[in-house]
């Protein structure tokens, strides 16, 4: 077993972990935390993938800012005074049916393709490099920070300004929604 | 190198456990808490194909998606403030208004 293998191993039982975590623990608290190991878990997959810029990304939005909206608004709503919910919901049937079939179909498409998707791209798939350099103006940049900036800034200008627009949007109806009264808004 | 199909396993795992938690729990929380699991299964795959296809467009989706992770957050927690503060509960079963 090669190291990357192992540490893959090691790091999908860590997010695995987290995400049955998130699904099971009665208390918000105990799932946040659980959803905390599945990012931190995911995080490293992704510096595995060599896609360090993106690991980076994962660590700051999701387990310092997500986290932290979440478990400021676990402690806002009070959630111990909440109603112990029933550990099987009528509609667990159902759920469990419905993720069994979710799983066996697009288990069986990757099972089937499996071949197809190890083929894919045969070529050039072992070169990390590929990841970290781009040619600019027939210079090369290295590093996957740097390359995946030059793309975002170059190649995806416009969707990278919706995005912006969109955050603002977001940002803008989460403070009207949170205000304490909506009849003051208008 | 680990196998795409390795990863595309995980992810999948991964995006189970988020729909199963969609569905089957009753607190609002935990409702959000399993779409942001779903959004990760699905950054999981762009970067594994990324890697994969040496192509780095999979990573700049997984930006953006992120983005559009941390509105939802945003937006999903101030809604379930204001369910608060109309029905003192955030159990998804008391919001059934709409229900015929």
């Amino acid at each position: 077993m090669t190291p990357a293998l192992f540490l893959f191993w090691v790091l999908a039982a860590v997010v695995l972990v987290g995400g049955v975590g998130v699904v099971v623990m009665r208390q918000p608290v105990h799932s946040a935390l659980f959803l905390l190991l599945s990012f931190v878990g995911v995080a490293g997959l992704f510096v595995l993938l060599h896609a360090e810029f993106l690991a980076a990304v994962q660590i700051l939005v999701y387990a310092g800012g997500i986290m932290v909206l979440f478990l400021f608004t676990i402690m806002l709503v009070n959630v111990r005074r909440q109603a112990a919910e029933p550990f099987l919901h009528p509609q667990a049937g159902f759920a469990l049916l419905l993720g069994a079939g979710i799983y066996a179909l697009l288990g069986w498409l990757l099972v089937g393709e499996a071949r197809k998707i190890a083929a894919l791209g045969a070529g050039g798939a072992a070169d990390p490099a590929k990841l970290a350099t781009v040619m600019i103006g027939g210079a090369k940049i290295a590093g996957n920070s740097q390359a995946v900036g030059w793309s975002l800034y170059r190649e995806y200008f416009l969707p990278f300004e919706v995005a912006s627009v969109f955050l603002l949007v977001a940002m803008i109806g989460a403070v009207v929604l949170g205000k304490r009264t909506m009849e003051k808004v208008d | 190198m680990v196998p795409l199909t390795h990863y595309l396993a995980l992810s999948l795992l991964l995006f189970i456990l988020g729909v199963v938690g969609v569905l089957v729990r009753r607190n609002l929380l935990t409702v959000l808490m399993s779409i942001e699991l779903m959004l990760n299964a699905a950054n999981l795959n762009l970067i594994a194909f990324s890697r994969q296809l040496g192509d780095l467009g999979g990573q700049i989706f997984s930006v953006f998606i992120i983005a559009v992770a941390a509105g939802e957050a945003a937006i999903g927690l101030a809604i379930l403030i204001s369910l608060y503060r109309l029905k003192g509960s955030v159990n998804l079963d008391d919001a059934a208004e709409m229900k015929g």
